[in-house]
């Protein structure tokens, strides 16, 4: 298996908090791979450089063979990175069929002419964001919600919105901060069907999660992150039984 | 009302035709209705500027959800740069080529230029927070207002506060729009023929936007209004969104600002002032946010009202008081200034919203209740 | 040459020190609810009508008072009067739309500063109202340069006031309310501050301290008008933005920084452009200050660094 995303020793530092410190990791296609960490360790932060909403200060950053090192959002959005978010943020007074039409636009042409002219390429295309927008939320379970406004959906439903919305954008690697935080068992049962679904779709997944369960169950490997270093990486059962992670998430070395 | 008539299929061609007679008539049943009809139709046609001026805005306030207090600069640009090549104040110094271009090149002249003063505000601006963004762009219109004002010297460009005068009528399709018209037996005058001109300008610019709200691009801007960095992480390019709303909405204003320069025949940094950016502004917020029908609605009742209040309220106060006491200007400015805070705290989607607006803040309401 | 400069210098403090004092309104209630309150500029305007209409008022009525007697009786009615009118736009007009999105409690900011403009034009016309002539005129000399006696007490109460803040604000138990809720609303809050009463406070506070500079505006440039709040307000926005907006020591250094700038600019401005540009482009010195701040250091002169958070 080849590395599709690949980080080097990436820094990050707000004012005196050295938020990401020295982080390597490299995930490859097809895997889900998870990142694990204590409150505060930096996880989203890592997130938030990966899809470049955060510039990072040194380090390297190659997926798919591309630079996107202190690339912008679209770029890395372009090269097939897309993502979640921890506190939901779908466009709240939108329906769910055009939030995921939103997705679609790195994906798409039409500019200002095109609109006001509606020529038959125009069309086609708007025609053709309609269908998949469409197959997308029948693809993730709320197909029949598709006129709701995204912020009259449930929480779990909008999580799913969230996914279709970023999967719209056609992504290699799907970064997913935290998708079951906040559901009830069944429906995390669903969200992980969901998430094995998209990997056997093609779609490599980075999982951010608190469910140290559904990760052992779900994730190929697991990276664990502490005060923005990482302290293990491996397969689950060698993670889990690793000494320094017992020990950042309990706070005492084990005996 | 039940308005289920309208959405089959005959029911929009009918309505669209009644509409369309209704345009058609209008500045006949108002010449032919009221004695000083006249002076009603140049109202409506005022009316119609600002229409388009309130559809601009609306692109870059109602759909991207930036403010901007400094629009009417756009406007400015418009109108001075018809202003200036249409009419003898530089006529001796520019290259001859230059004066008095096709109208339709003109109007494009003027929609570039303007849109290009959009790029140029936009561009400082792209970072700033919606807060800072007001203030920044109500301080370019003021800078704009400020160099019409004082580029008199030391070459005398804008002719300063005197403005330019004997701006030409619009020539077009061998009509001379300042010259009154005998056709199918009625006199054209030049509150009709440019009644017609504006409207066919203003059709066209809510046949644009109604196009633009529909499609990828409109979707873009209010995916960006709604939250920008979900809107970036999304994939849309926001620099090059933000920007493309900017250049549109000033286009809209460079286009209306130079059929108002032709219109009136003149032009002075008086008319671009910033009470006519929050005018402006006012006409999007009242009528609904995003919502063309409500922008539109917004826009007759904000432009229009003064001229109910001088026709009703002078002779009202000079029956009741014997003298003028109540500027009707003052008056205006008074009643919407409130309208902007009683519409803010109660009716924030607007007189006409969208319908999903609406149902959006009924909810909301619902959720207090319970 | 020397003492034309250091004259620019003495305008550019005087009308600095009260940039200054009104920054401090627009900083205070931008620290605590991340609002620029438009109608701050409305307020001094008020200030300013108030005292001199109070004035005349008296001057009709015959009252024989020394001049700054009569300008005192004049503030103590100004002054309650905006305090009024800030507490009650704060309560109309933001207070609703605390949770609304950004753009409500903004529009409704621009239309009660239309409001107060327009009910001031209604009330006090449309013209110059000149300001009573009741203080001494005499001129001192500072150094070549000319200065009078209402200059000076401008700069010294501009600072006695500046220090009256800094004092409450550090010092007494509002002041720590205040501090607390502008770290963070919630938690200031659940630690028992009244958020509104601390929120209220603000506003009459920033009010009081703009009816005030109204007051030194009108005297200086011996006229009001319904419109100068809307300049006035603008310029010291732009000061506030300078200095570092929510930062107290920022609103007086940006203020001072941004008269100095603005006067050594308007005398200088004809020489630098070789003709060009002429002082009646003075006013255009706040906006470029104002971008070019925005634009290449947002948080200001004093302002710390805020990362952005997504």
């Amino acid at each position: 298996m080849s590395a599709l995303l690949e980080i080097r020793g990436i820094h990050k530092r707000f004012g005196g908090l050295h938020a990401l410190n020295d982080v390597s990791l490299s995930i490859n296609a097809g895997e889900i791979y998870g990142l694990i960490g204590p409150n505060g360790a930096g996880k989203t932060t890592l997130f938030n450089v990966l899809t470049g909403l955060y510039q990072p200060d040194e380090g390297a950053f190659t997926f798919n063979g591309k630079d996107l090192f202190r690339k912008k959002p679209y770029v890395v959005v372009e090269s097939g990175i897309a993502r979640t978010f921890q506190n939901i943020r779908l466009f709240a007074n939108m329906t769910a069929l055009e939030n995921v039409m939103v997705g679609q636009h790195v994906r798409t042409r039409t500019g200002v002419i095109g609109a006001v002219l509606r020529h038959p390429k125009a069309r086609a295309e708007e025609a053709g964001i309609k269908v998949r927008a469409q197959e997308l939320l029948d693809y993730v379970g709320i197909g029949r919600r598709h006129d709701e406004l995204a912020r009259n959906l449930s929480y779990g439903d909008q999580r799913r919105l969230e996914i279709a919305r970023a999967l719209a954008t056609k992504p290699t690697l799907l970064a997913l901060d935290e998708p079951a935080a906040g559901m009830n068992p069944s429906e995390t049962e669903g969200l992980k069907k969901l998430m094995e679904k998209v990997r056997a779709d093609g779609v490599t997944i980075l999982l951010i999660e608190h469910d140290v369960k559904l990760m052992m169950g779900l994730c190929d490997r697991i990276a664990v992150l502490d005060y923005g270093k990482k302290i293990a990486e491996g397969v689950p059962e060698a993670v889990k039984n690793d000494p320094r992670v017992i020990e950042a998430y309990l706070g005492v070395a084990p005996q | 009302m039940n308005f289920a008539f309208m959405k089959t299929r005959h029911g929009k061609a009918i309505t669209y035709a009644v509409l369309a007679v209704i345009l058609a008539l209008l500045p006949w049943m108002l010449t032919g209705g009221f004695e000083n009809g006249k002076s009603w139709v140049r109202a409506v046609d005022f009316a119609l500027l600002y229409i388009m001026l309130a559809l601009g805005l609306n692109i870059v306030v109602g759909y991207a959800g930036l403010l901007d207090l400094g629009y009417i600069a756009f406007y400015a640009v418009g109108a001075y740069v018809y202003a200036l090549l249409n009419s003898p104040h530089l006529a001796a110094i520019l290259p001859a080529w230059l004066i008095g271009p096709n109208f339709i090149v003109m109007l494009v002249v003027a929609a570039v230029f303007a849109g290009m003063f959009g790029v140029m505000l936009g561009t400082p601006v792209l970072k700033l927070r919606g807060d800072y963004l007001a203030i920044v762009t109500l301080g370019f219109g003021e800078i704009i207002r400020i160099f019409l004002n004082n580029l008199d010297r030391p070459v005398n460009i804008t002719n300063g506060p005197q403005g330019i005068n004997n701006i030409d009528k619009v020539h077009f399709l061998d009509i001379d729009f300042g010259r009154p018209m005998e056709w199918l037996g009625l006199t054209f005058d030049m509150v009709h023929l440019y009644y017609y001109l504006i409207l066919a300008f203003c059709i066209f610019i809510i046949f644009v936007t109604l196009r633009l709200q529909h499609s990828r691009i409109g979707r873009a801007w209010v995916a960006l209004r709604e939250d920008e960095i979900a809107a970036n992480a999304m994939g849309i390019n926001i620099r090059n969104v933000k920007l493309l709303a900017f250049a549109m909405g000033a286009s809209f204003g460079g286009v209306s600002g130079a059929l108002f320069a032709s219109f009136q025949g003149f032009v002075s940094p008086e008319s671009f002032v910033l009470m006519e950016s929050i005018m402006v502004l006012c006409m999007v917020v009242l009528g609904g946010m995003g919502h063309i029908p409500g922008v539109i609605l917004g826009a007759i009742i904000v432009s229009i009202t003064p001229e109910i209040l001088r026709d009703v309220i002078n002779p009202l106060q000079e029956g009741i008081f014997g003298r003028r006491v109540v500027d009707p200007e003052n008056l205006r400015m008074l009643i919407f200034g409130l309208a902007m805070i009683i519409i803010m705290l109660l009716r924030p989607e607007g007189l006409w919203p969208s319908k999903r607006r609406a149902r959006e803040f009924h909810e909301h309401d619902e959720e207090a209740q319970a | 040459m020397v003492d034309i400069f250091i004259q620019q210098l003495l305008n550019g403090l005087i009308v600095g020190s009260i940039y200054a004092l009104i920054a401090l309104g627009y900083t205070m209630v931008y620290g605590i609810m991340q609002l620029i309150n438009f109608a701050h500029g409305e307020i001094v305007m008020i200030g300013a009508m108030v005292t001199i209409t109070c004035i005349n008022v008296l001057l009709d009525a015959g009252v024989q008072l020394p001049g700054p007697l009569l300008l005192l009786a004049g503030l103590a009615m100004a002054i309650p009067v905006s305090m009024l009118l800030g507490f009650t736009i704060e309560r109309v007009a933001y207070r609703p739309l605390r949770r609304a999105p950004r753009l409500a409690p903004l529009i409704t900011a621009i239309g009660v500063s239309i409001v107060l403009q327009q009910a001031a034009m209604l009330i006090w016309g449309r013209n110059y109202r000149p300001f009573p002539s009741i203080l001494p005129t005499e001129v001192h000399d500072f150094f070549g340069a000319a200065i009078t006696d209402l200059q000076i007490a401008i700069i010294i109460l501009a600072f006695v006031l500046m220090g009256g803040l800094f004092f409450l604000i550090e010092k007494t138990r509002l002041g720590r309310a205040m501090r607390a809720t502008s770290q963070n609303p919630d938690v200031a809050g659940l630690m028992g501050v009244n958020i509104n009463t601390v929120i209220s406070m603000t506003f009459v506070i920033g009010s009081a301290l703009g009816a005030v500079a109204g007051v030194m505006v009108a005297a200086n440039y011996d006229q009001a008008h319904a419109y100068m709040g809307f300049m006035i307000g603008l310029k010291a926005f732009t000061a506030a933005v300078l200095g570092g907006i929510g930062n107290l020591w920022g609103a007086v250094i940006g203020g001072i920084l941004l008269g100095i700038i603005e006067s050594l600019g308007a005398g200088y401005l004809g020489d630098l452009t070789g003709g060009f540009l002429g002082s009646h482009y003075k006013d255009i010195f706040a906006f470029v200050v104002l971008i070019a701040v925005l634009i290449f250091r947002p948080s200001g002169l004093m302002g710390e660094r805020v990362a952005e958070r997504a």
